[in-house]
């Protein structure tokens, strides 16, 4: 047994904090590697060392395992924690570290590469009698081949990266004229992302529900699980809302659990694994999916409903201990629910955003609260990276508890300066398809239309309570007795204001009324009229202000920079601006869908495949570019017939947002 | 630790480093029948005054406004407010200016708006021509407020923000506001003074600067025009026309494209009106000159409402000036100087808005130990740099054998002497009368206030009505008996009448107000921030420096 007195953490961001959380509480000494762009991040500043291995792209800096292994060696780390993402599921990396001496906290090399082919684990699985999906696994890859054996299987089918995780090189095609286009995207999107564009092709199910089980090994032979987790809730392929256990009956769950520990011996899989199933929800079947070789994004909510610290079981079983507990030991209690915080439009087809956090405030973690970020109000999150910005997990003695405290945690989670789907989650929460669990993984793509409802007006009160709080929060710089003080007869301060907000349907200009009477404010916006008589600060947070009105007591969240920001009454944020502090009009074609003509950056991206050539005619729906940006790829079409008349930029440029790409006419 | 503490004890002790200053006792029942009759009076007083400013200020209405809309233009004073930091205070100068001055031409506000604001933290001086009265030409009052504003900015070295919208000097009225000291050519003066003297002057060109106006943009320091509204030319199409014949449009003459790409004469090319003060705001920014710091607020402990119980608008009744000291001073705080000395005056020392300030305010007839009292006390204050706040209500200096005889006169004169040759700040409200002699020893118009506000309520004339008229008719009555006219009781009660009439309607304040004798009327209600903001406008700047002698005990 070797004793870790010291661990690197070889990631970034929440993880790499979560990791240094449960070292620090073990009293390891950790150390940091970080890019350029995080020198100033919560992880950096969290660890007792940290050391810059280079630029912000990942294959220069995260993913170089020769220098992460320098650092380790020449800070003397017995141990490499991944993470997830980057190396952690890395074979080569696993093999370097034991060449070196290093403790690699995960699985041996040999579980990783086993596991890590799609096709490979399939067959091992099958030989441990664990239940796979009808589907194509072998070597030919040639198009009209796949073809074939997707007749075979009957469509719809699902292409996939044989290497491939978190939905990249992924594919569903229900038709077979579609499958060839298909088919190149998954295999060009798999080359990008796995150094490898060999594809799967398996029956695709209907009613599917995404059922993963937490497994772990020791380096001794001994197996558990700790129950399962529900990923139902996805978009693009990525989950959004997990929560532990599931719906499974008492059967199916014993059963799952145990053909999961026979997935993990089936490898001799040591530390903490996740064997993902597929549930059929029509046949109550589930089938082996893949297995996961690291630590998941969604493990607190294991944590919750079992007490189990899993961070500090894989240092344990790193370092050469038996499992702390044997499966009799271990009990689940409760339920517990973890919503993903993405910097991300989920009006705009779920696009990533990057940007400043201007404005950032969590709800009170608790007992049953708890937030797993690296961010801090301020930072940015960048395009290089992935755009989760935190981790909200609750818990709850039921399932209906949870999704209360998750609500309220969420309408208390406030964001601002980047674009998010704290709203989004909202919705989700409260559709009855989930609150009844009748979901599958499709439940977000169908559902869309419902989900993605914006509010349609605003309520004139917050408007009220923002004129009156910026006041309040003014009042360093002039004395109240001042401000807006006019001599004479008292002119109605009519102000106009722009107001917006990513969660109203309406962007729009209104005018009120103003009047500053002693310390009343009297405000009169569209025709409701409001007096606000006293503002407090509340002792809790700086930015948090306390409203008597004639309408009674509100509490809001007021931020006073270049405009004003008020959140409402369920948290979603409001920007107002004051036209003689802002002339810039709203715009609102941010995304360029105003001008079918000329296809414009979104926001920062890479531009990976231009298919048209400039003269080339063009038909509505014709893929015209193919641009990479927050890691994932996106396919930008004609929105018109016409004839390409400018290209601008070559493959593999880097565009800035707003930047014209192509022009058609 | 504990020098910490001791640091931040010896910061408590700074942040109240006056509360040694006693706290003036001043009670005020409601319920008490006089002070019910002085509400009475005073409510209406208060209310007619602001049915007639809000009438000024609304003059034209929705449809002027609507007029302006269609020509993407703002109202003037939303103009200012956008100009403006949000929240910021504006201190508007002579509301009434030119209020039933010109019989059935009404000019409201003078058909420009001036006044003090703070852009980008620092005090401004606002002077904006409205579009809406008569093409925003020049009347004489206009010339008259436009020239006073800049002499405020001038005396206080308050950056010159000019938002010109105007067709330049009224035609028909060219005697009255061309050739004189003070008329129209003043104005550019000032400017170029000004800006000599390194006070910002700049323009923003929202409307027409036609002829003379054209030189407000020409003489600036700095310009900004509206592409599609500004235009400025010497000579305006119609002109052009008739002395070459040269037919061409405003915009082709004089406007912002022309300019600004052209002609040099403006600087920077804006395509709304907001654009344009945002602008300006920048370049207000961009300047060098000192931010107007935090300003402390200890409010009075007394409710300033109260003013309208305890003070009369009948000039007849007697009113106690300290009512009115604890409810403009800081925390109601004020140490009195020769408490017991000339009581007919009250003289002492406060703070307005963290600033100390002497107090020196009416409380009954001048006398002579009252008129020394208040020299020696202007004397203190202008050793000390300290800035005067003149409240008055007098009704002159005492009469008769007796105080002519102990030299009431040469008293006099030493007050008028001292408020003369102070060169401290030196603020005046008119909350009563203000009648002879009393208002050159209480620093009336004459006397150099930085400015001077005034009640509704008040009145200003060289004598009472009353004692004018019986004067005058006495004065008559010697010629008409010399003349062998005819004098009886109803010639001389006619005659009384009219005399009085005469002084009623002129010495009141609208009267006043519309010539600009003052800077303007202010409700009692906002006393305290009025003279608050006129204090800071007027200290931001200022030097002190030593005069000539002592201080002389009298």
């Amino acid at each position: 047994m070797s004793y870790i007195n010291k661990l690197l953490v070889a990631n970034r961001g929440e993880i790499a904090c979560r990791v240094m959380r449960t070292a620090k509480k073990m009293g390891i000494k950790t150390v940091a590697v970080y890019s350029d762009i995080d020198k100033n991040t919560l992880f950096v500043e969290m660890a007792d060392e940290a050391y810059n291995i280079g630029p912000p792209q990942a294959l220069q800096s995260y993913l170089r395992s020769d220098k992460i292994i320098d650092v380790a060696l020449s800070t003397k780390s017995q141990a490499i924690h991944p993470g997830f993402g980057f190396l952690s599921e890395n074979a080569q990396f696993s093999e370097d570290c034991q060449k070196n001496d290093i403790i690699f906290v995960g699985p041996g090399a040999d579980a990783i590469r086993k596991m890590g082919s799609k096709s490979e684990s399939k067959i091992i699985m099958t030989n441990a009698k664990v239940p796979v999906v009808p589907g194509y696994h072998g070597e030919t890859q040639d198009p009209n081949f796949l073809l074939q054996e997707a007749e075979k299987i009957g469509f719809p089918v699902l292409i996939k990266a044989v290497m491939g995780g978190g939905g990249k090189g992924m594919r569903i095609v229900r038709q077979k004229s579609e499958f060839l286009e298909a088919l190149e995207g998954a295999k060009r999107e798999a080359l990008k992302s796995f150094k490898d564009e060999r594809v799967l092709v398996e029956k695709y199910i209907e009613k599917p529900r995404h059922i993963e089980v937490q497994i772990f090994g020791d380096k001794h032979n001994n197996y558990v699980h700790l129950f399962e987790r529900d990923c139902s809730i996805q978009r693009r392929h990525q989950k959004v809302i997990e929560e532990a256990p599931s719906a499974l009956d008492e059967n199916i769950r014993y059963d799952i659990g145990e053909k999961a520990k026979e997935a993990a011996r089936a490898v001799k899989y040591s530390n903490a694994g996740t064997v993902e199933f597929i549930f059929d929800l029509d046949s109550s079947k589930f089938y082996f999916m893949e297995m996961n070789t690291r630590l998941q994004v969604e493990h607190p909510i294991t944590e919750m409903i079992t007490g189990v610290d899993l961070v500090e079981w894989q240092l344990r079983v790193a370092s050469g201990e038996h499992l702390p507990l044997t499966q009799e030991q271990i009990k689940r209690k409760g339920h517990s629910i973890e919503a993903r915080i993405y910097s991300e439009s989920p009006n705009n087809n779920f696009l990533p955003g990057s940007g400043k956090l201007d404005h950032y405030s969590e709800p009170q973690p608790s007992q049953t609260v708890r937030i797993e970020t690296g961010v801090r109000e301020g930072d940015t999150i960048s395009i290089f990276y992935d755009p989760m910005i935190a981790k909200l997990v609750v818990y709850g003695e039921n399932r209906q508890m949870a999704i209360q405290t998750l609500l309220n945690a969420l309408q208390n989670y406030q964001i601002q300066g980047l674009p998010n789907n704290i709203s989004f989650l909202k919705t989700v929460l409260q559709h009855p398809e989930y609150v009844n669990q009748q979901y599958d993984t499709s439940f977000i793509a169908k559902n869309q239309d419902n989900l993605l409802k914006l509010k349609d007006n605003y309520n004139p009160i917050d408007i009220a309570l923002a004129i009156a709080g910026r006041h309040f929060l003014n009042s360093v710089q002039l004395p109240k007795s001042l401000l807006n003080f006019r001599n004479g007869a008292q002119i109605n301060n009519k102000l106009t204001l722009n107001i917006q907000s990513a969660s109203y349907a309406n962007q729009k200009e209104i005018k009120i009324t103003h009047n500053i009477n002693g310390n009343n404010h009297e405000l009169e916006i569209e025709g409701s009229k409001i007096i606000v008589q006293k503002v407090t600060k509340s002792n809790e947070h700086n930015n948090l202000l306390i409203f008597e009105t004639n309408q009674g007591i509100f509490i809001r969240t007021i931020r006073n920079k270049e405009n004003i920001l008020i959140f409402d009454a369920e948290g979603d944020p409001i920007t107002i601006t004051v036209s003689s502090d802002e002339v810039k009009k709203v715009k609102q074609d941010q995304h360029g869908h105003g001008n079918n003509k000329e296809i414009v950056a979104p926001m920062p991206c890479t531009l990976t495949k231009v298919n048209v050539t400039v003269g080339q005619k063009v038909k509505r729906g014709d893929i015209l570019i193919i641009m990479e940006a927050m890691k994932m790829e996106h396919t930008i079409k004609a929105a018109i017939d016409g004839e390409v008349k400018e290209i601008r930029y070559k493959e593999g440029q880097f565009i800035e947002p707003g930047a014209m790409i192509v022009k058609l006419e | 630790i504990i020098l910490n503490k001791i640091i931040k004890m010896m910061h408590y002790r700074s942040l109240f480093r006056f509360s040694h200053y006693p706290v003036l006792q001043s009670l005020c029942d409601r319920a008490d029948p006089n002070l019910q009759a002085n509400f009475e009076l005073m409510k209406q007083s208060n209310e007619r005054f602001l049915n007639i400013t809000n009438k000024v200020i609304n003059y034209g209405g929705t449809v002027a406004h609507q007029k302006l809309a269609e020509r993407n233009k703002f109202p003037v004073r939303e103009r200012i407010t956008r100009l403006l930091d949000v929240g910021s205070p504006f201190l508007e100068l002579s509301q009434l200016a030119g209020y039933e001055l010109y019989d059935k031409e009404e000019v409201p506000s003078g058909g420009i708006v001036t006044g003090i604001g703070l852009i980008n933290k620092r005090f401004c001086m606002i002077v904006a021509n409205d579009p809406t009265i008569k093409g925003g030409t020049y009347y004489p009052i206009t010339v008259k407020k436009h020239v006073r504003a800049q002499e405020i900015a001038w005396e206080n070295k308050l950056p010159c923000v000019y938002l010109v919208d105007s067709g330049g000097a009224n035609l028909m009225r060219q005697d009255e506001v061309f050739p004189d000291r003070d008329h129209f050519g003043r104005i550019f003066y000032n400017q170029a003074n000004m800006s000599a003297q390194g006070i910002p002057q700049i323009s923003i060109v929202l409307g027409s600067c036609t002829a003379g106006g054209a030189y407000v943009p020409a003489m600036s320091d700095e310009n900004v025009i509206v592409s599609g509204n500004g235009t400025i030319f010497l000579g305006g199409p119609p002109l052009v026309k008739a002395a070459t014949g040269e037919v061409v449009t405003a915009e082709d003459l004089g406007g912002a494209r022309v300019h600004c790409f052209t002609s040099g004469l403006t600087d920077h090319f804006c395509t709304s009106e907001l654009e344009a003060l945002q602008k300006g705001r920048s370049i207000i920014r961009n300047l060098t000159t000192k931010q107007v710091g935090d300003i402390r607020d200890d409010q009075p402990i007394y409710d300033i409402e109260d003013l309208n119980y305890l003070m009369s608008s009948d000039l007849k009744k007697s009113m106690d000036s300290r009512h009115l000291i604890a409810r403009i001073l800081d925390g109601s705080r004020f140490m009195e100087f020769k408490e017991n000395y000339g009581t007919t005056l009250i003289t002492g020392f406060g703070e307005l808005y963290g600033q100390e300030v002497g107090i020196i305010a009416n409380n009954g007839i001048l006398f002579s130990e009252s008129a020394l009292k208040g020299a020696h006390f202007v004397s203190l204050c202008q050793q000390r740099g300290v800035p005067l706040i003149f409240l008055q209500n007098i009704t002159g200096f005492m009469v008769g054998r007796k105080y002519e005889t102990e030299g009431i006169a040469k008293h006099g004169a030493k007050m008028v002497n001292a408020v003369a040759t102070a060169t401290v700040p030196k603020l005046t409200l008119l909350f009563g009368g203000s009648f002879g002699a009393g208002n050159y020893g209480m620093c009336g118009r004459a006397y150099g206030a930085k400015f001077l506000f005034s009640w509704p309520s008040s009145r200003i004339s060289v004598m009472g009505g009353d004692q004018a008229a019986g004067v005058l008719t006495s004065v008559q009555q010697q010629t008409i008996v010399r003349n062998g006219g005819e004098w009886n009781e109803k010639v001389e009660k006619d005659l009384k009448q009219k005399y009085s009439q005469k002084y009623d309607n002129e010495s009141s304040a609208y009267y006043a107000t519309a010539r600009l004798w003052d800077d303007g009327i202010i409700l009692p209600t906002q006393t305290r921030q009025t003279l608050g903001l006129a204090l800071l406008t007027s200290m931001q700047h200022y030097k002190y420096e030593r005069t000539g002698h002592g201080v002389f005990r009298m």
